[in-house]
């Protein structure tokens, strides 16, 4: 089977797609969870069960008109670097990528579908799309789902729902969320009342890389918990209004650190700046906080002619299975820091420094 | 701090969300939280943890520690404390009763509401329907409003599927 990696578009491809908002929503994805009828979810279920449930579902998935260009491939026939990669491009979960025999993908080429088979449900299938978009990725998921319903005999109760193998995600077995970028409340020590008053209305927020609760590249995931009790439509337009504020609050923060600490934002930016287009070994962790920085200085029009996409792009091929997929050897984490240090002073190499302030013109 | 799920290390990731109108909190070391899955973005949600952890206490006591087991794939109410998680669409049925306590904390309501597979869509209204008009019938019965109860019984009739499903009481 063909290599996922030469299958999907290329990195620099993906992270040039344009979306509402996309300053700070990167972007938006609904994931629904559905179990067929006839099996043990797939946690219980034995080997020959789960095996037997993906050869009904696998080209099920696969002859759907929006998998027409498609990848679909057993777990147990990628590679653990496959794996990795597909994990970074949030294609499947880190669950996933630890499954084998019995589990399988089918994710199509520009990826705005991928369907996981067997992972904690017989399915989890999401639609991923660039910027504030979560309407058009319900609706776009929902379609998929009930081209799927004609071919598989979903186990449905009257009272309760989709019945999911955890009790969390019964009902509708939605999750709708966005990835967002929020230094300007970061750097305004504003995030945390933000996130305490978004999880008071029932919703998720946590830093998307990182250990725990740190957020590393300043990037944060919104989510909805509940999935019982009230419609899909209902939660995403709950979802839509609260990022809408908080891209709000964001712009706000951004405009008043401007106003009051110009010199604290120019100074991070500018030794962000230094220290990308100059380090000679450089960690996965201090590339994406500083990426953020200089994304934030894109942002701003504080570098003329560059665009985020530059940024967005060296935010995926840093990290380090897609670090390592463009190498030959297996290298230590040593030898990629200095690899990831090079690759971003090459691509750094026609970017000029940051200007001292943004052009008077500015209107952010 | 200590972790409460390995209850070994020392807790440096603290958690505090709020369900409804319930604060939970939920204190990991680093190995816990990583292992919980707390920075997968798609699978993480924290009322799963809690799940594990506090859930299986609310089924036991349901089911006046009776070791209840699913009829139809075994699932046993010590495997959900092990995983969080159910064995098949049956163990709804079976756990329902400690079932309830858990979905009312974790959840905006206990009952459904949205996208219904459109081959199921008509029994679902129907066995609505059904329910209702059962309700009323029975409410007319007590009330000795006995017109009102031979109306709601024709009504019922019509209703397809009625006579298989519903036995009209005398
Ligand atoms: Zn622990
Ligand atoms: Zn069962």
């Amino acid at each position: 089977m063909k290599d996922i990696h030469t299958f999907l578009c290329s990195p620099a491809e993906s992270t040039r797609r344009h979306g509402p908002h996309d300053r700070i929503v990167m972007s938006s994805r609904v994931r629904l969870a559905r179990n067929i009828r006839d099996a043990s979810f797939p946690g219980w279920a034995k080997k020959p069960e789960r095996v037997r449930v993906l050869e009904i579902i696998q080209p099920a998935v696969s002859s759907l008109p929006e998998m027409a260009d498609s990848f679909s491939e057993a777990m147990d026939n990628l590679g653990a670097l496959d794996k990795q990669i597909l994990v970074e491009r949030h294609l499947i979960s880190r669950e996933h990528a630890a499954k084998n025999i019995g589990s399988g993908l089918v994710v199509n080429r520009t990826e705005t579908f991928s369907v996981m088979i067997n992972e904690e449900d017989h399915l989890r299938m999401q639609a991923l799309r660039p910027g504030l978009q979560v309407r058009q990725a319900w609706n776009a998921i929902d379609t998929l789902d009930s081209e799927l319903e004609q071919k598989l005999n979903y186990a449905f109760d009257n009272e309760l729902g989709y019945l999911t193998a955890c009790p969390t995600n019964l009902g509708t077995g939605i999750r709708v969320s966005a990835m967002l970028h929020l230094p300007g409340l970061v750097l305004g020590e504003q995030i945390n009342p933000i996130i305490q008053s978004v999880n008071k209305l029932g919703l998720a927020v946590r830093g998307l890389y990182g250990e725990g609760t740190e957020a590393l590249g300043n990037v944060f995931q919104v989510s909805n918990q509940m999935t019982l009790g009230e419609s899909e439509a209902a939660i995403v337009e709950r979802l839509e209004k609260v990022l809408l504020q908080i891209i709000e609050h964001e712009e706000n923060a951004r405009q008043s650190l401007l106003e009051k600490k110009p010199k604290v934002v120019f100074n991070h930016i500018g030794r962000a700046y230094g220290i990308l287009a100059n380090a000679h070994s450089i960690s996965s962790k201090e590339t994406m906080n500083l990426l953020s920085l200089m994304r934030l200085g894109v942002d701003m029009e504080l570098f003329p002619g560059t665009e985020r996409s530059l940024v967005d792009e060296l935010f995926l091929t840093t990290q380090p299975a897609h670090l390592q997929k463009q190498l030959s050897d297996k290298l230590s984490a040593e030898e990629r820091d200095l690899i990831r240090a090079d690759m971003v002073r090459e691509r750094l190499k026609n970017v000029s420094r940051p200007l001292i302030k943004p052009p008077a013109s500015s209107t952010n | 701090m200590q972790c409460s799920i390995c209850k070994e290390k020392t807790a440096t990731v603290h958690l505090t969300q709020i369900v409804g109108d319930k604060m939970q909190k939920l204190d990991l070391c680093e190995e816990c939280a990583k292992a919980k899955g707390i920075n997968d973005p798609v699978s993480f949600a924290m009322a799963d943890m809690m799940l594990g952890l506090g859930a299986s206490q609310e089924l036991a006591s349901a089911s006046a520690g009776a070791d209840l087991k699913c009829s139809r794939c075994g699932f046993s109410q010590a495997d959900f404390k092990k995983s969080g998680r159910l064995g098949c669409l049956e163990c709804y049925h079976t756990f329902a009763e400690g079932l309830a306590g858990l979905l009312k904390t974790m959840h905006k309501g206990l009952r459904h509401i949205g996208k219904t597979p459109e081959a199921l869509r008509q029994t679902r209204e129907q066995t609505d329907r059904l329910k209702l008009l059962q309700k009323k019938l029975k409410k007319a019965i007590e009330d000795e409003d006995y017109e009102v109860a031979a109306a709601v019984r024709d009504e019922i009739k019509t209703v397809p599927g009625a006579a298989a499903k519903v036995r009209v009481e005398k």
